[in-house]
């Protein structure tokens, strides 16, 4: 679905600085090399199984699908991995990668802190140094994770530019890649950025729909109706997609985050609100005023909070192939005490937005219909914030 | 073809980056016109960006600076209309991809050659992607400049091949800002450049003292300055064009 030079339709390409066109020529060529070496590939899957704790379970929610009284519903257990979400996937492959390549410097930014958990991690794992640009807004929402990548042995700069989040951190952690390329790796944690990361972190997140695939024709021997994931970069989404993309059968829905809602400006919904531009080394939708100032926006969720979305999901949306819906930090945090309520599981807030999503669809649909909703991660991250959003006194 | 050519026929060429707005539009004017009389030979215009991941601190204050004191797109294109009375030398518009895509790249671009703007440097805009904008770019004669970098070894011949106005050589790894010193070996990229084109070739990134400016100025047929300019306008604000003009003269003087 990618030709040559990393178009998804009109989308995607490699807008970046000259000094970095090396790098990802270079980087392109080594992933072109490994993905289809045996070698690598039985390494990763050792360290996948071994180590992340793969295959994840896809666990049918009994109660809450006799709760909604529609649609059977799965979760497909991504924050029972290692480091408690799906962000571990993409890091092992890149951090293999990188190390294939001599390199032995990890850079990566972060929103929520789950990507930079999961680089801190597998750089401690592989002797690797790292260093995680987080906004500093960011740094303030989830101090626990920033503490959690010092424990593992990173060193996290926190981003005082523009709005202080994610946007930021990525913009510096491209700013600290052109300064130093030789030894140093550019681990980016979401479907986005230039070609080729749109690519390679798909492919290390396609391992989700291939499991959902397998378990589902094991355990209801069909595919399932639909699936939905939580968007923001979109690397949870993309990875529980893929392996669906040509089954015409299967609705794909991606969930954005609204923020205050669509119509006010505090909102992260790319889609939803955003026209096509060019921004963080890709051309797809990004939030941005009439003059291509990228616009400041918000979502309840840092791992949502940003103002593109991953160039193959703009495609997708374009192509109609996938549905993206926006869903509040309202109908979010619902979700994220529902399930905890009704399944004891308590998701991350942005698994909550694909939640929510579900919550509103499943009792509209057939008994004899299945979803499957991607957990992207777990949710102790977000409860502190959540309690606070709740109006509690509580503080990590 | 641009007027960019004649920046660099009176000897080695001092190229002025300034951003446009920052603090406001008449010290913008004010501090292009004190360049240009102290010896600019080509004002690079900046047109800010909310998020500039090719600069550092000092130029990322200027363009927040400028969006933050109400900067647009079209008030820069006034400005510029009112400035070119008074303005001869060549000028280029530097911003970054999305500023030309979303404003229209063809109403963008058309309105550079109404303003006689000769050239636009587009940071996020690598030879791979530069038809984006080079069609329309050749249509309303603007030059869309090229950069190369201490990392573009053997991209350096088709770069240059396709070069057009001046070629950017970006003086060092990372994003722009003042250094106390280049290491990069320039002259070995130089002469690669030279053996693929004729048009000039002006080195910037981390340049600001007189000293920087004859050594690199002895490397290639210009310099490009930014960062100490804008330095000066973060210090002095309304009053800085007066010693942009000072500081110009001297870096001048030291490049002949």
């Amino acid at each position: 679905m990618t030709n040559p030079n990393g178009r998804f339709g009109i989308h995607g390409g490699q807008y970046i600085p000259e000094t970095l066109m090396n790098a990802v020529i270079e980087l392109e060529e080594a992933y072109l090399h490994y993905k289809n070496d045996p070698d690598f590939r039985r390494e990763l899957t050792l360290l996948l199984n071994e180590y992340a704790g793969r295959p994840s379970r896809l666990y049918y929610a009994e109660k809450m699908t006799r709760d909604l009284g529609g649609a059977k519903i799965y979760l497909k257990r991504e924050d029972l991995n290692h480091t408690g979400a799906h962000k571990i996937n993409n890091v092992l492959g890149q951090a293999l990668l990188a190390r294939k390549m001599g390199k032995t410097r990890l850079i990566a930014e972060t929103g929520a802190g789950q990507h930079g958990v999961a680089a801190a991690t597998a750089a401690a794992l592989m002797g690797m140094e790292c260093v995680v640009f987080m906004g500093e807004e960011d740094t303030r929402r989830q101090a626990l994770n920033v503490y959690r990548m010092k424990l593992l042995g990173a060193e996290v700069i926190p981003v005082k530019t523009g709005t202080a989040t994610l946007k930021d951190a990525v913009s510096e952690a491209m700013r600290e890649w052109t300064s130093r390329i030789s030894d140093t790796h550019y681990c980016l944690g979401s479907v986005m950025g230039p070609h080729p990361f749109p690519t390679i972190v798909r492919d290390f997140q396609a391992v989700i729909s291939e499991e959902i695939k397998e378990q589902m024709l094991q355990k209801e021997g069909r595919l399932p109706d639909a699936v939905i994931a939580c968007v923001g970069g979109g690397s949870n989404a993309i990875g529980s997609f893929y392996h669906f993309l040509e089954e015409k059968s299967v609705r794909l829905i991606g969930c954005e985050a609204a923020g205050r809602g669509i119509d006010t400006f505090e909102t992260a919904a790319t889609i939803a609100t955003g026209r096509v531009g060019i921004f963080h080394g890709m051309k797809s939708y990004f939030c941005q005023d009439s003059y291509g100032q990228i616009a400041p926006v918000y979502s309840i969720s840092a791992g949502l909070d940003y103002p593109g979305v991953g160039p193959e999901h703009a495609y997708l949306h374009d192509i109609g192939r996938a549905e993206y819906v926006p869903v509040t930090d309202d109908e979010a945090v619902n979700a994220f005490e529902y399930l905890a309520r009704t399944e004891g599981i308590i998701p991350a807030i942005e698994s909550a937005h694909a939640l929510a999503h579900a919550m509103k669809i499943a009792p509209t649909m057939d008994q004899n219909k299945i979803i499957v909703i991607t957990i992207s991660g777990r949710g102790d991250k977000d409860c502190a914030a959540i309690g606070r959003y709740r109006g509690e006194d509580i503080y990590e | 073809m641009s007027n960019i050519g004649k920046a660099f026929e009176h000897g080695k060429a001092f190229i002025a980056f300034i951003t446009c707005g920052d603090p406001d539009l008449e010290t913008t004017a004010a501090a292009v016109k004190a360049a240009v009389e102290n010896g600019a030979d080509l004002i690079e215009l900046g047109i800010p960006f909310s998020d500039p991941t090719a600069e550092g601190p000092v130029i990322q204050g200027a363009n927040l600076r400028a969006l933050d004191g109400g900067i647009t797109t079209d008030k820069i294109f006034a400005f510029v209309r009112a400035l070119r009375h008074d303005v001869k030398v060549p000028m280029v518009f530097m911003t970054y991809a999305n500023v030309v895509f979303s404003y229209g790249a063809e109403k963008f671009i058309s309105t550079c050659r109404d303003l006689e703007i000769d050239g636009l440097i587009l940071p996020d805009l690598p030879f791979e992607e530069k038809e984006e904008f080079r069609p329309l770019c050749k249509r309303y004669g603007v030059d869309l400049i090229s950069l190369i970098a201490p990392t573009s070894m053997n991209r350096i011949a088709m770069i240059a091949k396709e070069a057009e106005g001046f070629l950017y050589l970006v003086s060092s790894l990372g994003v722009t800002g003042m250094r106390t010193e280049i290491t990069t070996d320039l002259a070995s990229i130089v002469k690669v450049v030279r053996e693929n084109t004729e048009i000039p070739c002006a080195i910037g990134f981390g340049i600001s003292t007189p000293e920087q400016a004859a050594k690199m100025a002895g490397l290639s047929d210009g310099v490009i300055v930014g960062s100490a300019i804008i330095k000066l306008l973060e210090k002095y604000g309304k009053n800085a064009p007066e010693q942009i003009g000072a500081y110009i003269m001297a870096m001048k003087e030291a490049m002949r």
